[in-house]
């Protein structure tokens, strides 16, 4: 559909499929300049979770939200049962916790493979390839690929094709190896994507000498997959900036990216709200917030403060003038009403409005941060996960063990000797960009990281099995009035989980998942979500003229952020207040903050 | 009169129920056969598959919408229609949506997943419901809840049947077990290519061959709750019903059959039993952690006989532990055997 003022095509592609559940982007596109000049993002599936959960059994909120998501449920799990200790006032055994970072771990190592190579990758097989730029599947024909001799594929055309849908051997092989990774999860969490084995105070999985060896035999395995596998996206992606000058643009936005913590080290952890700061400095992949390239925070306590939960666009009614549940955190710190704690998700259903300025749009509502420097509510993205978590890893510094160290500007993975060969150093360095490529990018490294992490917490699980330190589990009690929160790092980035108990009963629960971040629509002041706004700023190298269009560049780039929509649509908000109307200006400039 | 084989299947998948999209994602877990196996035409006996499941698609928006409006124009192969996710109730509200899949080119507004199931319901070879969610209702059904929604056979009646005469068929699970969802699958395929009689469901529409037995009667932690030795914490491989587990009363065959290449499982591996493959679930089971009321009963009349076995096993393990006597290095043959007398060889 063309508007005939501005020369701008409507295009829509609803629903984007190879990503997880429900969501439609919605452009204008300025075919004479080949770029997007309007983008917004859309959920039409609603499910619930805080409506329904209210009331309930607090014991029972792992097991319901993990349901909120079908691949990464596990996270959910994982995020409520440490808001649960902390309500709790409980410490797991040691050999718990292993048990819970080695689950965590096979998830990244499954759900980043699957996404990568079975439909990300299905972006740069040689189908379709050949259907949006053949000149570009020429060159890759023409191309040596520049590690052939680590993964086998003499030219970038034939690592294309091994990613064509089913036929391909890259596709094939990462179908297989999610199999594997999705069994060491279920060593570790029982069952996939919903585990069994996992509650408030530990973990039911019975911890023998057999469980651990299970677990790093097929570790070993992804080891020397990943000795393949992230030169040769190295090679795909290099390729692309080589074939299409200008493409680093494609996706990209402004430095925003947050992580809120992974793999617990449960030297430090004791889950107390109180000592927070502390511990969550002490994860395995260091919580924060970069802000144009700087890391703004790494405390898990600032990070919390600054959460807001903003309407706009959203089909919810507000709650400014709900009850607060929390007005102090137990530090006494405020806690603004628009936090997670103080929401209250009222639905309402509503008629799609794409067009007007204040129109309501999507099931999504807009998690922002309060950025304190510059009093904006910055619209945070988490570049699928992977990007945020190495980039502020990386900026941290702080973590060093075993096979892994942050140097300052980058972060330094060692796999060690395998089946396949020697041992290998990778070195991901903070790159010039936040776009789609990098995105891609980091999602193969963080694989290779989740590996050796992972290789770290088999030894220290095994050291409690040989010790005879092989409880895994401590008793709690439920408390009439507690709160908790989680901070976690879901495959797709930062979650939390925050809730109210009372008397005794779940009195508020909010799950807040990445893509609840990444896929929002305009928020209260009119700024844009992350998905729209690195859609508005991207150019498009497609060959293929308005006619025959398929958007392969904007594909590209929402599927960069691993879409995960029942993550992203669990409850909902309200007619918001129309403070300002923004349109996006190109290239990022001041889309993060606030009116 | 037997109908014709069919040679050729589309399956239309619709994960746009109020769901998680779990079970597209446990289903390509699947070894027994794999989802490729399928595709690639690799199992015989089967027609040709051509999958339309948005989680794995090729083609995106409106070019992967064309093939439901194909089906919808009846222009399509035979087909199965995979419903993911629970249907809502759209009839509770004045206006909006709960659950769409797609654009109306009319309206610009999405297309309900009710009027979806409601197009192509009808028409399909047969209906699968995949998970809890989709069969029962599911978690999103869950007291409280603010859409209303409810299992396939409440939208459509138990009583539907398909264009081949085939009711719903039911896999529930949260998510589905892999093997056992591609089970199912396969075995329609086979039905349609017609090497396989009808499918046999049980009242719920579940297929016999998987939810017949309990998770108990298939549970390797049943011998420590014959002998009454159960645990009263987490970590522990002893019988976990009394810290929560309903596997005495649920049907499903994770124990038995583990959750994936044999790894896995719930109670088998110390995980409660919390009936997610159930039409009760979840309400019926909470609080998950909780005792089942059913078992204050059956543990306590289990507690004499078991513990009087258990005493007198572990008496006669004692006596199996230990080796018969005549297995020893000294020069005299003990075992009871005697050589033959030299006549009585010839």
């Amino acid at each position: 559909m063309s508007d005939t003022k501005s020369g701008l095509v409507e295009m829509s592609w609803d629903p984007i499929t190879r990503i997880i559940g429900s969501l439609g982007i919605h452009t204008k596109i300025d075919f004479a300049n080949r770029q997007v000049a309007e983008c917004r993002s859309t959920s039409s599936i609603f499910r619930g979770y805080s409506v329904f959960m209210k009331g309930k059994d607090p014991r029972d909120a792992h097991f319901i939200t993990s349901r909120i998501c079908g691949i990464c449920g596990d996270n959910h799990a994982t995020c409520s049962i440490y808001a649960q200790n902390m309500a709790y006032r409980c410490k797991p055994p040691h050999l718990a916790e292993w048990i819970i970072n080695l689950a965590e771990a096979a998830e990244y190592m499954f759900d980043h493979n699957l996404f990568q190579d079975n439909l990300v990758g299905v972006d740069f097989c040689e189908q379709m390839v050949k259907e949006t730029n053949p000149a570009v599947l020429a060159r890759a024909e023409a191309t040596a690929a520049p590690h052939a001799s680590l993964h086998g594929y003499r030219t970038i055309a034939d690592i294309m094709r091994s990613l064509n849908p089913f036929t391909g051997a890259l596709y094939r092989e990462a179908l297989v190896m999610s199999r594997l990774t999705r069994e060491m999860y279920s060593l570790m969490g029982g069952r996939h994507v919903h585990p069994s084995t996992l509650y408030p105070g530990g973990v039911g999985t019975v911890p023998t000498v057999q469980l651990f060896n299970e677990y790093l035999s097929r570790l070993m395995k992804y080891v020397d997959f990943m000795k393949r596998v992230v030169p040769l996206h190295d090679d795909l992606f290099d390729f692309f900036y080589e074939a299409l000058p200008g493409y680093e643009a494609v996706g990209r936005r402004r430095v925003l990216l947050a992580c809120w913590g992974s793999f617990q080290n449960p030297d430090a952890c004791d889950f107390r709200y109180e000592t927070m700061s502390a511990w969550g400095r002490e994860m395995y992949i260091t919580p924060g917030v970069v802000v144009d390239g700087e890391l703004v925070t790494t405390d898990l306590v600032e990070i919390n403060l600054g959460l807001r939960i903003f309407l706009g666009s959203s089909f919810y009614d507000d709650w400014e003038h709900a009850e607060t549940f929390v007005a102090k955190d137990p530090l006494g710190n405020p806690i603004d009403q628009r936090h997670p704690w103080n929401q209250t998700t009222v639905p309402r259903p509503q008629k799609r409005d794409l067009t007007s300025p204040d129109g309501k749009y999507t099931w999504v509502m807009s998690p922002r941060w309060y950025h304190r420097a510059s009093g904006a509510n910055l619209a945070l993205d988490s570049g699928g996960g992977a990007l945020a978590r190495l980039w502020v890893t990386a900026l941290a510094g702080v973590v060093d063990f075993q096979h892994i160290r942050a140097t300052g500007r980058s972060v330094k993975i060692e796999l060690p000797r395998s089946a396949s060969g020697p041992a290998m150093e990778l070195e991901w360095k903070i790159p010039a960009w936040s776009n789609t490529l990098e995105r891609n990018r980091a999602r193969s490294y963080f694989q290779a990281y989740a590996a050796a992490a992972a290789l770290h917490f088999v030894e220290q699980g095994l050291r409690e099995v040989h010790a005879g330190r092989t409880s895994t589990w401590t008793k709690f009690e439920v408390p009439d009035e507690a709160i908790g929160c989680g901070f976690h790092e879901a495959v797709r980035g930062m979650l939390s989980h925050h809730f109210v108990i009372r008397e005794g009963k779940i009195a508020n629960y909010h799950p807040y998942p990445p893509t609840c971040w990444n896929a929002s629509p305009r928020d209260s002041f009119g700024v844009p979500g992350p998905y729209e706004d690195a859609v508005q700023n991207t150019p498009l190298f497609e060959e293929n003229g308005p006619d025959r269009f398929k958007g392969i560049d904007i594909m590209r780039t929402v599927r960069s952020f691993d879409p995960c929509l029942p993550c992203g649509v669990h409850m909902y908000f309200g007619p918001g207040k129309e403070l300002l109307v923004r349109h996006s200006p190109t290239f990022g400039a001041g889309l993060g903050g606030g009116g | 009169m037997l109908p014709a084989p069919i040679k050729e299947v589309d399956v239309f998948w619709i994960t746009a129920g109020l769901g998680c999209d779990g079970d597209s994602i446990a289903m390509t877990a699947a070894s027994n056969p794999s989802i490729e196996d399928v595709l690639l035409g690799a199992i015989p006996g089967l027609p040709k598959v051509n999958l339309y499941n948005p989680v794995l698609a090729r083609e995106s928006g409106d070019e992967f919408m064309a093939h439901f409006h194909r089906a919808h124009a009846g222009a399509s192969h035979p087909f199965l229609l995979v419903i993911e996710g629970s249907v809502p109730n759209e009839k509770i509200k004045s206006e909006g949506f709960w659950a769409g899949f797609g654009t109306d080119p009319a309206t610009g507004q999405p297309i309900t997943t009710c009027e979806w199931i409601d197009r192509l319901a009808p028409k399909a070879w047969a209906v699968v419901a995949a998970g809890t969610c989709a069969t029962y209702g599911g978690i999103h059904a869950m007291a409280g809840n603010p859409t209303g929604c409810m299992g396939l056979a409440d939208y459509l009646g138990l009583d539907f049947r398909s264009s081949a005469g085939i009711p719903i068929v039911n896999v529930p699970g949260c998510p589905v077990q892999p093997d056992s969802f591609m089970d199912v699958l396969v075995y329609l395929l086979r039905q349609a290519a017609g090497n396989a009689p009808m499918i046999p469901l049980d009242a719920a529409l579940r297929p016999r061959w998987l939810f017949g037995a309990t998770v108990h009667e298939g549970c390797d932690r049943g011998g420590y709750y014959e002998q009454a030795d159960f645990a009263d914490d987490y970590g522990s491989a002893k019988c976990i019903v009394k810290v929560g587990c309903w596997g005495p009363v649920v049907r499903c065959n994770v124990p038995k059959r583990g959750w994936i290449g044999g790894i896995g499982g719930c109670p088998n591996v110390g995980g409660v039993c919390i009936g997610c493959t159930m039409p009760g679930f979840p309400d019926k089971f909470e609080p998950f952690l909780d005792e089942p009321p059913g078992a204050y009963m059956s543990t306590a009349a289990v507690t004499t006989y078991g513990t009087t076995v258990r005493a007198l096993r572990q008496f006669t393990t004692g006596s199996m532990d230990r080796e018969p006597e005549w297995r020893h290095p000294r020069s005299l043959l003990t075992t009871g055997y005697r050589p033959p007398a030299k006549d009585e060889t010839k």
